[in-house]
C-alpha cells in the first residue's frame, strides 16, 4: 500500500514536470519574436554626425572573447554571443553593418537553440547614405548578409538576402529580418520591408536616415502526425450502434401512440355522449353534424364538376 | 401535356444518368486510349530458328528488357522488364528451350521458358569483387547428367545446371586482381579456359577442369609495355591487343599454358596508318578490327601468327558476330551505309574477297547508321544457304532484312522518351477537303441504328462487334486537323537517341520523325544527347499562318560543361527550321512569359559560367527583354552541398567579342542547409502553364479563404544525410525528412517542416496552392502521402460587402514578391499503400474542373485520385455544411479503388513519367504515360459535364422527340374530345 502510494506521489512529481517541460519545449518551437525596441537615440544619427562604423552603439564584448565562451557552453547553458550583420549596396563589398546579440540554450537533449535575440545597427555614414541614394535612384538591390552559423561564423558560407532599395523607405527606414534557425546554423534569412512594396517602386527618399528593425526568430515546425483510427474507428462503429437507444419513447412508438390516442378520445366523447343523450338537445348537434356533411357532399360534386 | 413532360423528363433522367467516365466499360477499352509497347535498344540478340514451329529471336536491350519475337512479323511474344538496376550483361539459349540472361554484374543468372516467356530458375551468384560478367553456354557438354553452363562474375567462374539452376561446382579467380575477359571452351574437351589481364601488364590464363572446377594450370606473363585494356580473341589460342600507346599490336598465343608475345607496330601494316589506333570488340573468324583513323581495318591472322590487313572501311560499318555453317565455315555480316541506303554483305571467315550475299535495301536517312547486325542463316528451297540480317540503326530501331527487303520494322527508340511536349494540330482550312467524315446519310443512319440498338442491349453479338469496330475505326479521332473539343494534338517526344517524334493523340500513330542533325555523331559533337524540348513558337493571335514549333536543347557530352547544340523544329511539317551550335553550355533552360511579335517564346539560357544567353537573337527580343531586365529571377540548387541561390541578370558580359545577348548574373539571396543534418533529395515546381480558374475558396460557413498562388514557389525535400539510402538502412531515430516551400524571388521560406522518422524517396507534385508529396515513414513502416495548402492571409479581410463596396479592399492590388507575405500552411498526412514511382496532377484548360493526382505505381500503372482526398480541411466528423461542401471525413489512409485506374488493365512497363495536357474541352484533360511502353488517354476528372460521350445516340433522341411530338398531338386530340363530350353532358 505504502509504495504504491509513494509510486503514485513519484509519478504525480514526473508528470508534473513532464507538463513543465513540454511548455518549455512548446514555447521554445513557437515564434521567439523578440521586437527591437528602437531608440532613435541610440543610433545616434539625427544630428547628421557621422558616426565612425566601426565603432558599435552598444557596449557590447569584443566578439574573440565570446567565441572562446561558446566554447565551453555544456558547462554554462546559458551562453551570451553575438553575431554581425554585413550589407552591400548593389554590387559593392560588404561592411558591417549591425550586431546581433542572443543568448544560447543548450538543453538536455543536446539540442541547442538561441534564444532572447536583440539586434542592433550600426548608423550609417555619409557615404553610405550616398550609396544608398544610389540604390533608390537606380532601383537596386540592398544587401545583407549573415554567417551560416552563428558559432563559427561565417560557417560554411554567408547567407546572403536582398531587397530592392526602394522598399524599405517609409518615415525612416523599416525593415523587417525573419531568421529560420536549425540548432545553431542560421538556414535562411528573409529580409525585407514589414509592409508591401508593390511594382512599380516609387522613389521615395526616407525623412530619417535611421533603420526601424524587427527581428523575428523562427526554429523548425512539427509535421501533423498521420492520424491513426484503429481504435477510434471501433468506437465509432460501437457509437453507430448505439444511438437507437437514444430515440425517446414517444419517437419510436408515435406511429401507434396517436391512433391509440384517437381510439381513446373517440371513446371518450362517445361515452360522454351516451352519458348525455337522455338529456335535453339531442337533436340540435346531429342535425348539425348532418348539414356539415351534406355540405362537403355538395363541396365535393362542385369541384368533381368544375373539373 | 403532363404525361409528355413526365415522359421527357424521365428520359432527360435516363440519358443524365448514362454517361459512365468516371471509370469505363469493358468495351471502351481502346477507344479513346492506346497503349503501344516497345522493347528499347536492342544489345544482344540469338535467334532460334531450328525445330520451332514459330521462329523467333529473343532479345535484350539497353531498358533491361528480355523479349522475344516473332521473325515473321516482328510482334512481341513475349517479354520481360527487369528492374531499373538490373542490367542484362548476356543472353543466351541453353538445351534449346531455356533463355539463359545474366543480369545485375553478373551476380543474377535467369532461365526463362522459350515458348512463353516463364521464368524457370533464378540463382543469385555471390560474389566479392565486381568484375566483368561472362557466359558461356557449350553445346554439348554434360557434367554427371546435367547440362552446363559457365558464367564468370564477380571475380568467380561458376558451372550451373542448366536445368535448375544448381551451382555445380564454384572457382574464385580474383587471387591475383587478375580481370577475365573471356572464357573459352573448345568442344569435347575437358578443359575451360579463363583468360583475362592482371593490372593493364600480365597476361593470364587458367586451364580449369569442366567436371570438377579444378584448377589445372594458371600461366602468366607480363608485358613491360602496358596493354590498352581490352583483348580481342581470334582463335581458342590467339588473343590480339594494343599496347598502352594504341601504336604496337601484340598477338598472344596461349596454347597449352604456353604464353608467347608477337609484337606488330601498327605503322608496318601499311596502308599509312598514323595515330592511335582502337580495338573493337568483334568476335570475327581469324580476324579483328581496329579503328584507326576514323576508319575501320580489318585485320586478318593466319596461321604463322603474321598479321594481314585485309580492308578498311569506313567508321559507320556494323559487324556481327561470326556464325557458324554447316562444314565447319564461318560466316559474318556486314552493314555499310551508302546515301539513303544499305548495303549488306555476308562472307565467309576464311574469304574476304567473295560474298555470300550482297544485298541493296532502301533505308531512310532518319534512321542514322547501323549501330547493330545480328545475322542468321536458313536453308533455301534450293538447299543453299539464305541469310537473314536484324539490324539495330542509330536511332534504336530495329529492322529484319530478308532477300533484300526489310521484313519489319520496330521503332523501338520510342521506348526511351526523354521529353514529352504537346503540340496542335493546323486549323481545317476551307477549299481543303478534309475527308469526309460520314460517306453517306445512309452509312450515317447505319451506324446510328447499330448503337441505338447497343444502347437498348438488342444487339447480337454480331452487332457487338461491329460497334467496337466503328468505335475504334471512328476516323474522327485520327483526322489531321485540329477538332472542336481539343483531343486531337500532336504529342511532339524526344528520345534518348536525339530523335524526335510526333505521334498522334488519336491513334497513337507517328506522324513524322526527324533525326536531328545537330543530335548526330560528328567530329565536333562526339556524344551528343537530347536534354529537353520547349515550346519556341506557339501562334495563336495574330500570325496564325505561321506554324507552331519547338526548341530542342541537347548537349555534346555527358557532363555540364560541354557545348551545347540547340534546332528549332516545325511541329507541323517535321522540318528543321534553324539550328545552332555546339555553342557555350548548357545548365539550364528558362521559358521567359514574354513573347514577340512573331510569338516566339524569349528564352534565357544559363552556361556553366553563370552568363544568361537570351534567344530568340533578334533586337525585338533584346528589347523587350531589357524593358522587363528587372523582373527576371530564378534559382540554383546546388545539392551536393546543399544550397540554394537565388539570382537575377546584372550587366552585358564582356568578353573578347561583344554579344549583346549575354548577360552577367548576380546572387540575390542564398539558404545555406546544414550538410551534417540535411541533404536535397527531391525538388518540385509548378507548372508555368497551369491555369488557376480562381484564387478564392468559399468554405462551408460562408467564409472566403484566399490561395497564394505564385508561379514562384519551390518545394524542397531534404533528408538527413544517413538517410539518404534505400528504405531500411536506418533507423527510425536517426532520419528525418524536412519539407520547405520557398519564394524562389526573394528566397523567403514560407513554410518549413518537419517529419520524424520518415525518409525517401520523396515524389512531389506542385499545383496551384498546394503540394502533395509521397515518401516512407519508418515508425509507421508504410508509405505517406502529405499535403501541403498554402493561404494568403492579407486578403483574408476582403470579407466585409460594405468595404468592397466603398473600394476599400486590397484585391485589385498588384501582387509583389516584395512584400511580406502573411500566409498560413495547412498540412495533412496519409498513409498510403503503394510506393510510387512518378506523380503528377491532371490539368484542364481553365482549371475550373477539380483536379486528380496520378501516381505511378510500383506496378506500372496509373492511379488517379482524386484531390478530395489530400485536403487538409478533411476533420473525422465533418459538420453537414462541410459535406456539402465536399470534404471527406478523414481517414488514416488514402483509398485504391480498383476502377480509377487509368491504365485499367494495362502496364506502362518501366513508367517513367507521366505528361497531363489540357484539352479545350474543360472538363478534359488528356494523359500520356511513357516508360518503355506508352500510354495514352483522356480522363475527366469531374465526368465530362460539358458534352455529350461521342457515343451518343443521336438516332435515340430524334426517335424520343418525334415520339414525345406524336404524342402531344395525340393526348390533345384526346383532351379535346373529352373536353367536346363534358361539354355535351
Amino acid at each position: 500500500m505504502r509504495t504504491r502510494y509513494s509510486s503514485s506521489l513519484a509519478f504525480l512529481f514526473l508528470s508534473i514536470l513532464l507538463v513543465n517541460l513540454s511548455l518549455f519545449v512548446s514555447n521554445s518551437f513557437a515564434f521567439q519574436s523578440d521586437e527591437f525596441l528602437a531608440d532613435d537615440e541610440e543610433f545616434g544619427i539625427e544630428g547628421g554626425r557621422t558616426p565612425d562604423p566601426a565603432v558599435p552603439t552598444q557596449p557590447v564584448s569584443s566578439p574573440p572573447s565570446v567565441r572562446k565562451r561558446s566554447s565551453d557552453l555544456v558547462s554554462d547553458p546559458d551562453s551570451k554571443f553575438q553575431f554581425s550583420l554585413e550589407h552591400a549596396f548593389g554590387d559593392s563589398d560588404f561592411s558591417p553593418a549591425g550586431t546581433f546579440s542572443a543568448r544560447l540554450r543548450t538543453w538536455s537533449h543536446g539540442g541547442q537553440t538561441l534564444t532572447k535575440l536583440r539586434f542592433s545597427r550600426n548608423g550609417l555614414s555619409e557615404t553610405e547614405k550616398e550609396n544608398f541614394k544610389k540604390l533608390l535612384e537606380g532601383d537596386d538591390f540592398y544587401r545583407i548578409r549573415v554567417p551560416s552559423n552563428v558559432l563559427t561564423p561565417p560557417g560554411r558560407e554567408y547567407i546572403v538576402s536582398s531587397v530592392k532599395a526602394r522598399c524599405l523607405p517609409r518615415d525612416g527606414l523599416d525593415e523587417h529580418f525573419m531568421i529560420h534557425m536549425e540548432g545553431v546554423n542560421i538556414l535562411a534569412v528573409n529580409y525585407g520591408s514589414p509592409g508591401s512594396c508593390p511594382y512599380p517602386r516609387q522613389l521615395k527618399i526616407p525623412a530619417k536616415w535611421s533603420f526601424k528593425s524587427h527581428t523575428v526568430l523562427k526554429n523548425s515546425e512539427q509535421a501533423p502526425r498521420t492520424p491513426v483510427f484503429t481504435e477510434e474507428v471501433v468506437g465509432e462503429n460501437a457509437e453507430g450502434e448505439l444511438p437507437p437507444p437514444e430515440r425517446s419513447f414517444w419517437a419510436k412508438y408515435w406511429m401507434y401512440l396517436i391512433p391509440l390516442g384517437l381510439i381513446v378520445m373517440n371513446a371518450i366523447t362517445q361515452a360522454m355522449n351516451m352519458a348525455e343523450e337522455p338529456g335535453t338537445g339531442t337533436g340540435q348537434p346531429g342535425a348539425q353534424t348532418q348539414q356539415a356533411v351534406a355540405g362537403v357532399q355538395r363541396g365535393q360534386t362542385n369541384a368533381v364538376r368544375r373539373r | 401535356m403532363n404525361m409528355a413532360i413526365r415522359v421527357f423528363l424521365l428520359l432527360l433522367i435516363i440519358f443524365s444518368s448514362m454517361y459512365p467516365t468516371l471509370c469505363i466499360y469493358e468495351d471502351q477499352v481502346g477507344h479513346m486510349d492506346w497503349h503501344q509497347q516497345y522493347i528499347g535498344k536492342v544489345k544482344h540478340a540469338v535467334f532460334h530458328t531450328q525445330k520451332a514451329a514459330r521462329k523467333r529471336v529473343v532479345v535484350s536491350t539497353e531498358e533491361n528488357v528480355v523479349a522475344s519475337l516473332d521473325l515473321r512479323r516482328g510482334e512481341i511474344f513475349w517479354r520481360h522488364v527487369l528492374g531499373p538496376k538490373d542490367v542484362i550483361d548476356a543472353l543466351d539459349i541453353a538445351l534449346g528451350k531455356y533463355v539463359i540472361t545474366l543480369s545485375s554484374g553478373g551476380t543474377i543468372l535467369r532461365a526463362w521458358n522459350l515458348p512463353d516467356g516463364q521464368m524457370m530458375w533464378e540463382s543469385t551468384l555471390s560474389g566479392s569483387t565486381p568484375s566483368m560478367s561472362l557466359l558461356s553456354v557449350p553445346t554439348n557438354l554434360k557434367i554427371g547428367k546435367d547440362d552446363v553452363v559457365f558464367v564468370y562474375g564477380s571475380g568467380c567462374l561458376y558451372a550451373v545446371a542448366s536445368i535448375d539452376g544448381e551451382v555445380i561446382w564454384k572457382k574464385e579467380l580474383t587471387s591475383e586482381g587478375v580481370h577475365i575477359q573471356q572464357l573459352i571452351y573448345p568442344d569435347g574437351t575437358d578443359i575451360i579456359y579463363a583468360v583475362g589481364l592482371a593490372g593493364l601488364t600480365q597476361f593470364d590464363a587458367y586451364q580449369i577442369n569442366v567436371k570438377t572446377g579444378e584448377l589445372l594450370k594458371h600461366s602468366s606473363m607480363v608485358f613491360p609495355a602496358g596493354f590498352s585494356g581490352d583483348l580481342s580473341f581470334i582463335t581458342s589460342d590467339i588473343a590480339v591487343t594494343l599496347d598502352s600507346t594504341g601504336s604496337i599490336l601484340v598477338a598472344v598465343h596461349f596454347q597449352d599454358g604456353e604464353i608467347s608475345f608477337h609484337q606488330t607496330q601498327v605503322s608496318e601494316l601499311g596502308w599509312d596508318f598514323s595515330g592511335p589506333a582502337v580495338l573493337l570488340l568483334t568476335k570475327l573468324p581469324g580476324m579483328f578490327a581496329l579503328e584507326i583513323n576514323k576508319s575501320i581495318v580489318f585485320i586478318k591472322v593466319t596461321n604463322e601468327g603474321k598479321l594481314e590487313v585485309v580492308d578498311k572501311l569506313g567508321q559507320s560499318t556494323a559487324v556481327s558476330e561470326s556464325l557458324n555453317l554447316s562444314e565447319g565455315q564461318q560466316a559474318f555480316g556486314l552493314i555499310q551505309r551508302g546515301d539513303g541506303k544499305i548495303f549488306l554483305s555476308v562472307k565467309l571467315g576464311s574469304d574476304w574477297t567473295s560474298n555470300l550475299l550482297q544485298e541493296t535495301i532502301q533505308m531512310d536517312y532518319q534512321r542514322g547508321n547501323a549501330h547493330k547486325v545480328f545475322i542468321n542463316t536458313y536453308v533455301r528451297t534450293d538447299r543453299s544457304n539464305g541469310f537473314r540480317a536484324l539490324i539495330v540503326m542509330e536511332d534504336h530501331s530495329l529492322f529484319l532484312l530478308q532477300q533484300g527487303e526489310i521484313v519489319w520494322s520496330r521503332e523501338d527508340g520510342l521506348a526511351s522518351i526523354t521529353d514529352v511536349m504537346a503540340s496542335e494540330l493546323p486549323v481545317e482550312k476551307d477549299g481543303v477537303s478534309v475527308a469526309k467524315v460520314e460517306h453517306n446519310l445512309f452509312e450515317w443512319l447505319k451506324g446510328h441504328l447499330l448503337k441505338l440498338k447497343g444502347t437498348l442491349m438488342i444487339a447480337t453479338p454480331d452487332d457487338v462487334a461491329a460497334i467496337q469496330k466503328l468505335r475504334l475505326q471512328s476516323s474522327e479521332k485520327s483526322k489531321m486537323t485540329r477538332d472542336h473539343n481539343g483531343f486531337r494534338k500532336l504529342l511532339i517526344v524526344l528520345t534518348r537517341a536525339g530523335k524526335l517524334f510526333a505521334l498522334h493523340t488519336g491513334d497513337g500513330r507517328i506522324v513524322w520523325s526527324l533525326f536531328l542533325d545537330s543530335l548526330r555523331k560528328s567530329e565536333t559533337c562526339q556524344n551528343p544527347r537530347g536534354l529537353s524540348l520547349h515550346q519556341w513558337q506557339d501562334p495563336h493571335h495574330h500570325v496564325l499562318d505561321e506554324n507552331p514549333s519547338v526548341l530542342v536543347v541537347g548537349r555534346c557530352d555527358h557532363s555540364t560543361d560541354s557545348p551545347g547544340v540547340l534546332s528549332v523544329v516545325d511541329t507541323y511539317t517535321g522540318q528543321e527550321r534553324n539550328h545552332l551550335g555546339p555553342t557555350h553550355s548548357i545548365t539550364r533552360v528558362i521559358p521567359l512569359p514574354f513573347t514577340d511579335s512573331a510569338e516566339q517564346r524569349l528564352h534565357l539560357l544559363l552556361d556553366v559560367n553563370r552568363q544568361a544567353h537570351l534567344y530568340p537573337r533578334t533586337t525585338e527580343a533584346l528589347d523587350i527583354f531589357q524593358r522587363e531586365l528587372g523582373n527576371i529571377y530564378w534559382y540554383s540548387a546546388d545539392v551536393d552541398k546543399g544550397i540554394l541561390k537565388g539570382h537575377a541578370v546584372q550587366n552585358n558580359c564582356i568578353l573578347k567579342i561583344a554579344d549583346s545577348y549575354c548577360f552577367n548574373t548576380r546572387d540575390l539571396w542564398s539558404i545555406i542547409l546544414p550538410s551534417e543534418s540535411e541533404k536535397i533529395i527531391a525538388t518540385a515546381t509548378r507548372n508555368l502553364n497551369e491555369a488557376v480558374h480562381t484564387q478564392a475558396k468559399v468554405t462551408s460557413d460562408q467564409e472566403v479563404m484566399y490561395k497564394y498562388i505564385s508561379k514562384n514557389l519551390l518545394f524542397l525535400a531534404t533528408v538527413a544525410p544517413k538517410a539518404v539510402g534505400p528504405v531500411g538502412s536506418v533507423t527510425p531515430e536517426e532520419s528525418w525528412l524536412v519539407v520547405y516551400v520557398i519564394d524562389t524571388v526573394t528566397g523567403r521560406i514560407l513554410h518549413r517542416m518537419t517529419h520524424h522518422g520518415s525518409q525517401g524517396p520523396v515524389q512531389a507534385v506542385f499545383s496551384e496552392n498546394w503540394v502533395v508529396y509521397h515518401y516512407f515513414n519508418l515508425k509507421a513502416h508504410r508509405y505517406e502521402m502529405s499535403v501541403i495548402e498554402i493561404y494568403d492571409q492579407s486578403r483574408s479581410d476582403n470579407k466585409d460587402i460594405l468595404k468592397l463596396l466603398l473600394g476599400k479592399h486590397n484585391l485589385t492590388s498588384p501582387i509583389t514578391a516584395y512584400s511580406r507575405p502573411e500566409v498560413i500552411a495547412k498540412s495533412q498526412s496519409y498513409f498510403f499503400t503503394h510506393s510510387v514511382k512518378t506523380l503528377a496532377v491532371t490539368s484542364t484548360a481553365k482549371g475550373i474542373t477539380s483536379k486528380q493526382l496520378l501516381l505511378g505505381t510500383i506496378g506500372d500503372q496509373v492511379l488517379a485520385l482524386d484531390k478530395r482526398f489530400l485536403d487538409p480541411r478533411r476533420t473525422v466528423n465533418p459538420t453537414q455544411a462541410e459535406k456539402e461542401e465536399g470534404i471527406i471525413p478523414l481517414t488514416d489512409s488514402l483509398p485504391i479503388i480498383p476502377q480509377s485506374y487509368v491504365t485499367h488493365a494495362l502496364k506502362v512497363e518501366g513508367l517513367r513519367g507521366i505528361a497531363t495536357v489540357p484539352a479545350k474541352l474543360e472538363s478534359t484533360t488528356l494523359v500520356f504515360a511513357y516508360g518503355v511502353d506508352l500510354f495514352f488517354t483522356r480522363l475527366a476528372p469531374s465526368r465530362t459535364y460539358d458534352s455529350l460521350t461521342e457515343d451518343f445516340s443521336y438516332a435515340l433522341l430524334l426517335i424520343t422527340i418525334a415520339a414525345l411530338v406524336i404524342a402531344i398531338f395525340v393526348t390533345w386530340i384526346w383532351s379535346e374530345k373529352k373536353e367536346l363530350q363534358e361539354k355535351w353532358r
